[in-house]
């Protein structure tokens, strides 16, 4: 009925549907599972449950907060209406100090205690995470 | 001042140049049959006032005259030398500035090397890129000015970030604009071969050459900014999936599915729709990727300024650009569907098209990672991150099939082909799928996906490596970047199985112990340098093949104040052996991290390949066939 040339075009035509449809499908599904969510410690007050999933915790380092021994770092974030303990132990940025804003990606514990497993590094003393800028602004 | 003067008003009299540039073409291109010497005079013109420009920046640096804005916010009288002349385009000023330079500078190149193409072609390429260059004056003039006057004048200024000081990030910027703005060319050139409907074996001849170029620069480029996030940032690896990174990567992707369709379209006339789409996704990925590093949106070194009349500008201009692409492509192009050229199943142009795919695939996969979190937070002031997971789920698992069709495409032959010696290629395949077996099984990482992927990785390697030695190698160029991708796969990939990390807290004295390892923290030093105070770290580190003493450094900088750790690195074959150390709250324990990894060195050694694959093309147009 059609020729072979039409049923070929056919074929590769099925062929990229069917390969754009799974790619969609893939990256939605893998997008779905791998996002972070940031938080701040006010949001993570008004949590309904506690998911063991990673999220991100961002806000000002307390002063006189930071306790250093050799396994860890245990320090407090603080958006001035709420606080949260983290304990970290691993690699710290060279602008990580009471006082400046910080971004902490871990897990939650409980409402008031994070464990951490990575605090993002940053380049520049002025600057602040459009994150942590925010939540300040809204207070 | 008069430098700053002399550059400001020679970027006045260069936006003037341009519009006088498009009046002549404009006029050229209906009268004569030849190019009017003026456009070829005036472009030389312009790029001559950009680079006078662009000196006067230098000088204004170099004289640390604060007078000028850009100087008094990025400049200080104790840096050294290397670092006031490099500061110039380590802002977002001067990186315009730099950007607009090149911009003219390969326009000029353009109207001299394409003297054997048609009139009319060039003369629209020139309009196409004047038009962008316009742009860029506008929005350097208007929004960016570099030559900012203050008064009354400061006495001192505010310092260069100290993490751009670096030798590396000095050359990173540069580089990575001849690829970014190579790319402009391909977008005007494709434009005006549309408009006079010139897609065809010679236009791809043609353009082959500055494909290749911005494609080399752009891989160069990248491999600096990782080599330096690599040791100055303290990463401590090659690649984080940052969104500064990926878009520098989006463009790459692009780059390499264009490199290959125009080696199609330079033998037999297909695929020209689809690639006059790649050469405008190309440009526009490049300009998108500036209007997201420098709106502020992506957070990153790379965020000079957060400057909302920037963003808005680039924007616009992009959706310009955009718009008059798209009306083109609409307008002129006739797809020339009566005369179908053939393809058959089994040939080069297919495995072409599947390398396309693939790119095509990492390239949204990278692109929905990157947008994503910038389209929810606007549509539900959400705030996400999209991490490492994310990419390395989607693009690891389809590297493998990647691999294997990187060796076999390349031995396929235009139109209709056969395979040949089948029997080798399967012998190949059962080695390094036996060999991959062994090293997974001895080294106890039994993940079944890792040893397919080294098993793919070691069949492009052995392949390309036997290629080398036959006398049937056609395509030395190719054969080298196929080579240098298959041992990238294989670093990378050692790399990150046999990496190991100790992260530990330790005072002046104290020593870190375990199984096979021992850090010992012998002393600290400090000294006063120049524009910072010098710490120097000295750690003892034995275990059983290395034993050796590493000295990190941490700069405390005086202006601005800010602190840097700077990495040692005991680079050797097989491995590096990488030690940070930095401070918390002034307190006696100094938080120190060190890193054993494999393979390092050959992950850039592999980039370098890669390139030279495409320096050997470039090179050696004439003779490969």
């Amino acid at each position: 009925m059609y020729g072979r040339k039409v049923k070929l075009r056919f074929l590769f035509i099925i062929l990229i549907l069917l390969s754009l449809i799974l790619s969609v499908f893939l990256i939605l599904k893998s997008l779905e599972e791998n996002v972070v969510y940031f938080k701040s410690p006010s949001d993570i007050q008004l949590l309904e449950e506690i998911q063991d999933k990673k999220i991100r915790v961002g806000g000002m380092v307390k002063e006189n907060s930071i306790e250093i021994s050799s396994e860890k770092i245990n320090f407090i974030v603080t958006d001035f209406k709420n606080e949260i303990n983290v304990v970290y132990s691993g690699v710290v940025p060279n602008l990580f100090s009471e006082g400046k804003g910080v971004v902490a990606e871990g897990y939650l514990k409980d409402r008031s205690f994070f464990e951490a497993t990575k605090i993002l590094a940053k380049h520049d003393e002025n600057y602040m995470p459009p994150e942590v800028k925010a939540i300040l602004k809204e207070k | 001042m008069l430098s700053s003067l002399m550059g400001y008003y020679s970027l006045i009299f260069g936006l003037c140049i341009s519009l006088l540039i498009i009046l002549f073409s404009v006029k050229n291109f209906k009268n004569s049959n030849i190019l009017d010497s003026k456009i070829l005079l005036f472009s030389f013109l312009q790029l001559v006032l950009v680079f006078v420009s662009f000196l006067g920046l230098v000088i204004s640096f170099v004289n640390s005259d604060f007078s000028n804005e850009t100087v008094f916010n990025n400049s200080h009288t104790t840096k050294p030398l290397f670092y006031k002349i490099t500061g110039t385009w380590g802002n977002h000023e001067g990186s315009l500035l730099l950007w607009l330079l090149v911009l003219t500078l390969f326009i000029f190149i353009f109207l001299v090397k394409s003297k054997n193409q048609l009139k009319k072609y060039r003369i629209l390429t020139v309009i196409f890129q004047q038009i962008i260059i316009i742009g860029f004056f506008t929005f350097l003039i208007k929004t960016s000015n570099p030559f900012n006057y203050l008064f009354p004048i400061p006495e001192e200024g505010l310092g260069l970030n100290p993490i751009l000081q670096d030798p590396a990030l000095a050359i990173h910027p540069p580089i990575l604009y001849l690829g970014y703005v190579g790319s402009s060319i391909i977008f005007s050139s494709v434009l005006a071969a549309t408009t006079l409907n010139y897609i065809n074996n010679d236009w791809a001849k043609h353009i082959k050459g500055w494909v290749l170029i911005s494609w080399i620069f752009l891989t160069l480029g990248i491999l600096l900014g990782s080599i330096w996030a690599y040791y100055e940032l303290g990463w401590g690896g090659f690649w984080f999936w940052d969104p500064v990174e990926n878009v520098s990567l989006m463009p790459w992707l692009a780059l390499t599915a264009l490199l290959h369709c125009i080696l199609v379209l330079e033998k037999r006339s297909l695929f020209k729709s689809w690639i006059i789409i790649l050469s405008i996704a190309t440009f526009t990925l490049s300009m998108c990727g500036t209007f997201l590093v420098r709106s502020g949106i992506l957070n990153s070194v790379h965020t000079f300024a957060n400057d909302p009349e920037r963003g808005l500008f680039i924007l616009s201009f992009l959706f310009v650009l955009i718009f008059i692409s798209i009306f083109i492509f609409f307008v002129f192009h006739k797809s020339d569907n009566k005369k179908l050229s053939p393809i058959f199943l089994l040939s080069k142009e297919t495995s072409i098209v599947i390398n396309n795919w693939f790119m095509m695939y990492f390239l949204s996969v990278v692109l929905i990672g990157t947008v994503y979190p910038i389209f929810l937070d606007v549509i539900s002031s959400q705030k996400i991150s999209v991490g490492p997971p994310f990419y390395h789920k989607l693009i690891i698992p389809f590297l493998i099939p990647l691999l294997i069709f990187m060796a076999i495409g390349p031995r396929l032959k235009w139109i209709k082909s056969e395979l040949k010696d089948k029997l080798s290629l399967a012998i190949l395949l059962i080695i390094s799928v036996l060999l991959s077996l062994f090293i997974v099984r001895n080294f106890e990482t039994n993940y079944l996906l890792n040893s397919i992927l080294i098993g793919s990785a070691f069949y492009l390697f052995f392949i390309t490596v036997r290629d080398f030695f036959s006398k049937k190698t056609q395509r030395l160029s190719q054969n080298i970047a196929h080579f240098g991708f298959s041992l990238l796969i294989l670093s990378i990939l050692f790399n990150s199985i046999f990496s190991n990390e100790i992260i530990t807290n330790l005072k002046v004295g104290e020593s870190y112990k375990d199984d096979d390892l021992e850090i010992v923290f012998n002393d600290l030093t400090k000294e006063n340098k120049k524009n910072y105070v010098l710490f120097t770290g000295v750690f003892s580190i034995k275990d059983k093949s290395f034993n050796n003493i590493l000295k990190p450094e941490l700069r405390i900088y005086n202006q601005p104040n800010i602190i840097t750790s700077e990495a040692d690195i005991k680079i050797t074959l097989l491995q590096d052996n990488f030690i940070t150390i930095n401070t918390v709250k002034n307190e006696d324990y100094f938080n120190v991290r060190y890193m054993i990894k494999p393979f390092m060195l050959w992950i850039w050694v592999s980039v370098l390949l890669i390139a030279l694959g495409g320096l050997i093309s470039l090179f050696n147009k004439k003779h490969e066939e």
